[in-house]
């Protein structure tokens, strides 16, 4: 795989996300206390909506939208998510995946040699890291709770480079609204720039004092400790800065877009 | 017929309880839709008794849902509290008249007569529910919100003992509702006054 990466195909394209990035764009503090203003009658025309489908799968979305500007509003990227010690990590760690079946013997097998993380879209120069290049960058430590949308939750400890360290280092436009992640296995999810650059945002190369597991997300994941379980890809292969919204894979299907903590 | 007795219920109370009631049905069948992802007690809900046909409607209708039901609850708290209908309607709560009504219940010498006025078991149930709601938000917000409301979250336990108090809250409000909705059917005056006023 050499620099610059195509850009993988990921199901997150067509209208659906059209849509949502026309409803989900503005979201400044204003726009999040006008629809607050604007709730009640919301929240009426879902429940006069029920006996039609359609309109209530579009109300339920208009609200979904709206949580994502609540939870931005919420979220104080000063607040860091509780760290765990030694003792209460999780052994061994939960597996997951989009893909069926949910097997970790389908886990895509990625040559470190031949690997590139593209670094795309707002930066001063694309381009793709190496994983020896990955790998010399100065690198943090936490025990963390990874908490899945389904309800269980495990803690894990994950070594590997802070994210907003990282993106300076790539030369990211970090006034940019949104990080869109896309993995080697055709996952793809996307962030806000506050969350992207929250202190505990971490590039992870090392799970349990090891390398990545291939089952873990070999050879670079995105740690999000703010975020639900799906909002943390794994065998990440392209980094994009952007002021688009991009969506993701579970997102499509319905789960919340900001999914913070 | 002019009735010039005042409402047994005034409007605002008969409002926020229907649409409570509607808010709440909705958080429970979503709420279970969600539970059947990763049960928190070892069994699975029939999906029949859910709403939202699997893990992402039943969030998108939880998530939803739960602002009317916030708001709504707001309303009625407040009115409660601040007009005096909860200190004259729900208090006090004596143990021991409430194992006398028990027994006079169980024996059917239960007067209903006056509707407008609760008995001790009506006063510990409509108070316990009131809690159990309140509660049931809190619980729920500590696991929406684990990192922006970790002391929430500390002030419960843990994640997973959050989740299982506010699985055990929804059970506390299913029992009242089996007891309520069985009551009001059987004193069909009761729910008329939930809907006219008196």
């Amino acid at each position: 795989m050499n620099a610059p990466l195509p850009k993988l195909p990921h199901p997150d394209s067509g209208a659906i996300l059209r849509e949502a990035a026309r409803r989900a764009s503005p979201w400044s503090r204003r726009q999040f206390l006008r629809d607050m203003l604007g709730l009640g009658s919301l929240t009426l025309l879902t429940g006069c909506d029920i006996v039609d489908g359609m309109s209530a799968e579009a109300a339920l979305g208009r609200m979904s939208d709206f949580n994502d500007r609540v939870q931005a509003f919420l979220f104080d990227p000063e607040r860091l998510a509780p760290e765990y010690p030694e003792r209460m990590i999780t052994r061994p760690f939960p597996f997951n995946s989009f893909y069926t079946p949910n097997v970790p013997e389908k886990a895509p097998v990625i040559d470190p040699a031949t690997y590139r993380l593209a670094v795309t879209g707002l930066v001063d120069a694309p381009r793709g890291w190496t994983l020896e290049e990955l790998n010399a960058l100065p690198r943090v430590t936490q025990i963390t709770r990874h908490v899945c949308i389904e309800g269980w939750s495990a803690i894990g400890k994950f070594t590997g480079v802070r994210f907003s360290d990282f993106l300076r280092r790539a030369g990211a436009d970090l006034t940019a609204k949104y990080v869109t992640l896309r993995c080697e296995d055709g996952y793809a999810t996307s962030i806000d720039m506050a969350s992207a650059l929250h202190a505990q945002t971490q590039l992870t190369l090392m799970m349990d004092g090891v390398p990545l597991p291939r089952a873990h997300g070999f050879p670079v994941k995105l740690r999000v400790p703010t975020k639900l379980g799906f909002k943390n890809p794994k065998h990440l292969v392209e980094i994009e800065i952007g002021n688009d919204y991009t969506g993701g894979y579970w997102e499509t299907y319905g789960y919340n877009w900001f999914s913070g903590l | 017929m002019k009735n010039d007795r005042p409402a047994v219920h005034p409007l605002v109370v008969r409002v926020t309880h229907w649409v409570n009631a509607l808010c709440v049905i909705v958080m429970i069948l979503s709420g279970l839709a969600i539970h059947n992802a990763y049960p928190t007690l070892p069994f699975t809900i029939p999906p029949a008794l859910t709403l939202g046909g699997g893990l992402i409607g039943g969030l998108r209708w939880h998530f939803a849902a739960m602002w009317l039901l916030v708001l709504n609850g707001l309303v009625y708290l407040v009115y409660g509290l601040a007009s005096g209908r909860f200190a004259r309607k729900l208090w006090p709560i004596s143990p021991r008249a409430v194992v006398t009504d028990l027994r006079a219940f169980v024996a059917g010498r239960l007067s209903h007569d006056d509707i407008g006025r609760y008995n001790a078991v009506q006063r510990l149930l409509y108070a316990g529910v009131i809690l159990a709601l309140v509660f049931a938000v809190a619980s729920g917000l500590a696991i929406w919100k684990p990192v922006q409301l970790r002391g929430l979250v500390m002030a419960l336990g843990d994640f997973d003992r959050a989740r299982l108090l506010h699985f055990w809250a929804m059970a506390a409000i299913v029992l009242f509702l089996l007891v309520h909705v069985t009551m009001a059917l059987a004193v069909p005056r009761s729910l008329g006054a939930m809907i006219r006023g008196r």
